[in-house]
């Protein structure tokens, strides 16, 4: 007899070229559906929220596990990278350790050996850990359709819970970040039921680095997770370190406006009202650590 | 629904299968293989009772199809032992009666023995976060972490 619960029935294949997935969703619409590391994809399917017909491989595709540096053009995650294997890149842990440390906070170890990036991207959960690193680090992500590519900043391409700036017939090939300031610091922190392993309840993720242009004299980057319909940034807490001086009052302050740019819902996990109080006061000791590496 | 032929090494034996689609690589373990010490627990990758190593790295087999294991190499608990031996992580457990209902056993067994390759001296911090995503609901926890500290000093996996 089989294990239970088992899948239910659908056809399974293996694509080997970008235009082939793109037939097939064209074929198939809402019947099929795209399979990279599978950890969402089928505990949905088990539950009956999705039933494909037909399950499409994409992760074999050219350039889809690969991780590839320069330094004039940034970094170029394929969509099917895993948690793992990001957080473990010599070149992203060097370049860009905020995306590391956000890949290392995924569920668990043997998930993240399963879990990639596009896929958190794509599901599109206010609570992806990788979204608010991805948002502030000013990534853009890499649609492939009939017409060809196009690329979409991370910053329009949530719009709503479970939904992106995607259209139909097209998929995700990479995520591009541009390279980073010589001085620069990030950190993701992370509010979950347990110390590790968990959803998050507030995820906060904030890189900053000097620039002569902005009368601070520095620019702050701030996203958050978990706590609106989207992962989002707070654009009037960045307002309001770009034009103060960094420091406890500064933080203070925009930790009240990334408060304030935060619309929780209450939930399993939290209530509301506790959600925005562990923005702010997340958001002002992600700012004050942050602050501590660049000062 | 697909029947796909495929080829995979199961605890260094190579067996050329006929999985359907929507088969795990869980299901095709216990019940193609007969190899049943990989448990299924929640379905959903919570609980890790399903934790197989593929290519040297744990994942929920639960959360896998068998036909993605195609041309890959898949470890079980079934695998640890040697020649009838017990691997040192296998001894330690039982010294430290680090099992109860031992439903959850094979899968920390794999996570533990995974940690222990990649990090051979763990902290205790370190094994703490390699078995989050083992649960067990009997011992508590605190003798599989010494029974994983006591398999390192006895020089690993």
């Amino acid at each position: 007899m089989l294990a239970r619960p088992a899948l239910p029935s659908f056809d399974y294949v293996r694509a080997n070229t970008p235009d082939e997935v793109v037939r097939l969703l064209q074929e198939h619409g809402q019947g099929a559906r795209l399979l990279m590391g599978g950890t969402d994809l089928f505990v949905r399917m088990r539950d009956g929220v999705i039933r494909p017909q037909i399950v499409v491989d994409v992760k074999h595709l050219p350039g889809m596990r690969s991780i590839e540096y320069d330094e004039v053009t940034g970094l170029t995650v394929g969509a099917a990278v895993t948690m793992n294997q990001l957080a473990r890149h010599p070149q992203v842990q060097t370049h860009y350790p905020l995306l590391a440390e956000a890949a290392n906070s995924v569920a668990s170890y043997q998930v993240r050996n399963r879990a990639t990036l596009g896929g958190n991207l794509c599901n599109a959960s206010p609570a992806a850990d990788t979204a608010p690193a991805v948002l502030v680090l000013e990534g853009r992500l890499v649609l492939h359709s009939s017409q060809g590519e196009r690329e979409v900043a991370a910053r329009d391409f949530f719009t709503g819970p479970g939904q992106t700036a995607m259209r139909e017939n097209e998929f995700l090939k990479a995520v591009r970040l541009p390279p980073l300031p010589a001085v620069s610091a990030g950190k993701y922190l992370k509010l979950g039921r347990n110390k590790v392993g968990d959803l998050s309840i507030v995820g906060v993720a904030v890189f900053a680095f000097p620039d002569g242009t902005v009368p601070s004299g520095y620019v702050f980057r701030i996203g958050l997770a978990s706590v609106a319909p989207v992962p989002l940034r707070a654009w009037e807490a960045e307002e309001v370190l770009a034009t103060h001086s960094p420091g406890e009052e500064s933080f203070a302050l925009a930790a009240e406006k990334a408060m304030e740019a935060a619309t929780p819902i209450d939930d399993v996990r939290a209530s509301a009202a506790y959600r925005k109080a562990m923005v702010r006061a997340l958001t002002r000791r992600v700012l004050g650590s942050v602050w501590e590496v660049l000062e | 629904m697909g029947i796909h032929s495929i080829t995979v090494t199961v605890n260094g034996a190579k067996e050329r299968l006929d999985v359907p689609s929507n088969m795990t690589l869980l299901q095709m373990l216990r019940d193609k293989l007969g190899l049943t010490g990989t448990k299924n627990g929640c379905s959903a990758g919570e609980c890790g009772a399903c934790t197989v190593l593929v290519d040297g790295e744990p994942v929920n087999s639960c959360l896998m199809l068998a036909v993605e294991a195609d041309g890959r190499q898949v470890t079980t608990v079934e695998g640890l032992a040697h020649d009838d031996h017990l691997s040192a992580l296998q001894e330690a457990i039982i010294e430290h009666n680090a099992v109860q209902c031992g439903f959850c056993t094979p899968g920390m067994l794999i996570s533990a023995h995974a940690l222990l390759e990649r990090a051979p001296r763990p902290t205790e911090p370190q094994i703490r976060e390699a078995l989050v995503g083992n649960l067990c609901r009997c011992t508590g926890y605190l003798r599989i972490i010494e029974a994983v500290q006591t398999a390192a000093k006895k020089g690993g996996a």
